[in-house]
């Protein structure tokens, strides 16, 4: 099952190391991490989408909240969560096919940031799902560059980064 | 504990125009280290010289991997922080065992490396290792340290991280020129964790859950982990344990938490535990683990472990519980604390038949070996324990002296046995009770070590003899590497593949190293000999020449269950 798992941590050297080698060192592949400042400058929200077993995932978000430099790790199972994941990709558009890539883009809400002779870059933003409709749509054109943030996902409600810092409930070690 | 670990900034005066190396001795002296472990090297020359003349306890010992090990068993013997020193490069890179031992079976350490200079970090520079990086899946926290100015900060924060919660080693990387630079500013000292807040207080609700539970059960079962210790709970266990007639197992890591001459003990179980403590455990209606983490060691076949109880789980770190046997009431929080919480509200019971059912196991299947003409180890060590009284600190190497060890000789307090079980690292007992000797200046030490675990630190040996410490190595010479050999003898056919090593005579070793030696071969001489072993005031080194074939029983074949227990010869 796909795991989206946020961590809330301090802003240090070797955090980001820490929790790629705690995941590897388990044998899970990481579909996408994003790290990102937040609005406390001593920390960092980082964003880790794995796939796994349940179970394993649960060691897994324990462990991770055992890091001293970790504050605060969620793994969204059970809570509501919004996502959001931007891809840029650029796309085969000679003149011809132009018109047809636009309003597949429009279509999607997508936005042309970059237009070429042969090409056309595309922005869009939105869940996993919607980006990778597109993908698919556009796939017959020819794709020819394609980069995508991974997921970043916070949960629906109040909690700000502080607040949760504060909060000491359920941090361990 | 409080919710936040940030404190009022204490800036105190008075540091700036320090070296790092001075702030950095005064910051240890702050937390009252008395002993430190370890060699010294070109980057921590900074260090050394403001060292120079100290009122900390330098021990220089011959490999770095022996200081880990020091710092170790001074603070598995003293309940007090253990704190070693190594240069960069080779230097940290021998403490990785060490470190890796201590973090396996919970171990408050300090551990400090030099690194080169900041300005060269990542140049493939001399003796230069990426230290932090090596050691973080080993140890519970680590930090690198660039500038003068926070290395107060990280001292501080060390120990309180290495003591507090779940215990650990945490090691400082300390750049050559952060202590050899004069600070300009006044440090700031504040500890600045907010991602650490150790759980110390168990929930009420849950306590209660758990007491009604073990109230209702008819054949319950304490077991007893190595957190116990570390918790110093002890005596509360104790009185939990005769409030409720509740018999108890302790793992390898908690033997001494209760003392077994108690008719409560069950003594050890697990692989190769007594067939009482593990029939127990497959009979028991409700199994109450505290400070332990289902080790397979323990567990044998994970799905038919206590199977038909209720598992109670009271542990102060969350990823021990529910990681390998789900509990049906876990308790989050320290030992003592949830025990004393328990201890009123545990109806007194006297639960005889289970307890009669109980005293029937252990009659009809003690420990148990047969004398006969050569040295048998077991008889080595029930002699030692006798002959110390049952009161001595107690090290091992690793293998099946450490067994035999574990199961005759009879424990009685806590921090008496001093063995490493997560790890199980074969080295580790004479530099262990060396680092013991140290935090208990009086006490008698005894290491009871296997001739190949021995071998691979004897060279600790001249340690104990620069710094005249007392301790007693009791070598069972079986001239192989008996834990594994008795597996070939078991699983694969008397197939002696890497296991048969040669014998030399370790007594004489001794004397070389400038020790005193003793050598017993015969059973009528090895009362005499231990006696002459502890009586020596200095550092004696005792080999028996033992019966090489000897196996370990009872034994739980890998994959089995608790209850499919092979007796050896004796059924
Ligand atoms: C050759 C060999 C054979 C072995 N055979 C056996 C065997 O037959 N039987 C056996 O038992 N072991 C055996 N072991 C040891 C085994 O590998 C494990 O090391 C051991 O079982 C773990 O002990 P423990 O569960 O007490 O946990 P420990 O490693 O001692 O862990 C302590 C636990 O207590 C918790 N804790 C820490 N502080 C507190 C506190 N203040 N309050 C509450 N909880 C706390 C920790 O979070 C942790 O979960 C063997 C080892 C070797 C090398
Ligand atoms: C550092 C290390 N290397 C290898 C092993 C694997 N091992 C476990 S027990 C053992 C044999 C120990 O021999 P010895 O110290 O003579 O003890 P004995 O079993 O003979 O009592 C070995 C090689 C280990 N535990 N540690
Ligand atoms: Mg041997």
């Amino acid at each position: 099952m796909k795991h989206v798992i946020t961590a809330l941590v301090q802003n240090t050297p070797g955090v980001l190391a820490h929790v790629a080698g705690m995941i590897a060192a388990r044998g899970f592949n990481i579909d996408s991490l994003v790290v990102g400042r937040t609005e406390d400058p001593e920390l960092s929200r980082m964003t880790v989408v794995v796939i796994g077993d349940d179970h394993v995932l649960e060691q897994v978000r324990k462990q991770l909240e055992k890091i001293i430099t970790i504050v605060r790790v969620r793994d969204f199972k059970d809570i509501d969560y919004v996502e959001r994941d931007l891809m840029l990709v650029r796309v085969s558009a000679p003149p011809e096919k132009r018109a047809e890539v636009v309003e597949l883009a429009n279509l999607f809400r997508g936005r042309i940031v970059d237009v070429a002779k042969q090409s056309l870059t595309v922005e869009l933003s939105g869940p996993e799902a919607k980006l990778e409709a597109f993908v698919d749509m556009v796939k017959p054109y020819g794709i020819r560059e394609l980069a995508r943030t991974g997921i970043i996902a916070v949960q629906r409600g109040e909690q700000r980064a502080k607040e949760q810092k504060e909060n000491g409930k359920g941090k361990n070690a | 504990m409080s919710k936040s670990t940030k404190t009022a900034s204490k800036r105190t005066k008075g540091y700036a125009g320090m070296t790092g190396a001075d702030l950095f001795h005064k910051m240890l002296l702050e937390e009252g280290v008395e002993v430190l472990f370890g060699i010294p090297g070109g980057v921590l020359l900074p260090i050394f010289d403001s060292l120079y003349g100290t009122s900390i306890k330098f021990v220089l010992t011959r490999h770095e991997q022996g200081a880990a090990h020091m710092a170790d068993g001074y603070a598995r013997s003293t309940g007090k922080t253990g704190v070693c020193i190594a240069t960069s490069g080779p230097g940290a890179t021998n403490l990785i065992t060490g470190l890796a031992t201590a973090y396996m079976d919970s171990v408050p350490m300090v551990a400090i490396t030099g690194q080169v200079t900041s300005a060269l970090i990542g140049n493939d520079a001399f003796q230069e290792a990426d230290t932090t990086g090596i050691t973080r899946p080993v140890t519970k926290h680590n930090m690198l340290i660039k500038r003068a100015e926070d290395i107060g900060r990280a001292i501080h924060e060390a120990f309180y991280i290495a003591r507090t919660g779940r215990p650990g080693p945490v090691l400082i990387d300390i750049a050559k020129d952060a202590t050899s630079n004069t600070l300009t500013d006044e440090p700031d000292l504040t500890i600045n964790l907010p991602g650490y807040k150790p759980m110390l207080t168990g929930h009420i609700r849950q306590v209660k859950a758990a007491a009604e539970a073990i109230n209702a059960s008819k054949q319950p079962v304490l077991y007893v982990g190595g957190g116990v210790i570390i918790s110093e709970a002890s005596e509360v266990l104790s009185k939990v344990a005769h409030r409720g007639n509740i018999p108890v197992t302790t793992t390898l890591m908690a033997l001494g938490a209760f003392d077994e001459s108690d008719p409560l003990a069950l003594q050890m179980l697990g692989m190769h535990g007594t067939a009482a403590a593990n029939y127990a455990i497959q009979e028991c209606d409700c199994l109450i683990a505290v400070g332990a983490r289902f080790d397979d060691r323990v567990t044998g076949k994970v799905e038919t472990f206590a199977s038909n109880a209720k598992i109670i789980h009271i542990d102060i770190d969350p990823t021990s519980i529910s990681k390998n046997v789900k509990a049906d009431i876990p308790v989050v929080g320290d030992a003592k604390d949830i025990l004393e919480k328990m201890l009123p509200m545990i109806k007194s019971k006297p639960r005889k038949d289970w307890l009669k059912q109980i005293a029937k196991w252990k009659k009809a299947y003690p420990l148990h070996y047969d004398t006969g003409p050569k040295i048998k180890p077991q008889q080595v060590i029930e002699s030692v324990g006798r002959l110390t009284d049952h009161d001595a600190i107690i090290t091992t190497g690793v293998g099946q002296h450490q067994m035999w060890t574990a199961q005759f000789y009879g424990w009685r307090k806590p921090r008496q046995f001093i063995t490493s079980g997560g790890l199980g690292t074969m080295g580790f007992g004479l530099p262990a009770a060396i680092g013991a000797q140290f935090g208990n200046p009086g006490k008698t030490v005894v290491d009871i070590d296997g001739d190949g675990s021995l071998a691979m630190t004897v060279g600790e040996l001249v340690t104990a003899v620069h710094y005249n410490q007392p301790v007693k190595v009791v070598v069972l010479d079986n001239c192989y590497l008996g834990m594994v050999r008795q597996w070939q003898e078991m699983f694969y056919e008397r197939r002696y593949s890497a296991t048969e090593h040669p014998c030399p005579d370790l007594s004489l070793v001794a004397e070389a190293f400038g020790a005193k030696g003793i050598r017993a071969t015969d059973p009528s001489e090895l009362d005499d000999a231990i006696n002459e072993m502890l009586k020596h005031d200095g550092p004696v080194v005792l080999a028996a020449s033992v019966e090489p074939e000897e196996n370990v029983f009872p034994m739980v074949a890998a994959g089995k269950s608790l209850h499919e227990m092979d007796m050896g010869r004796l059924v």
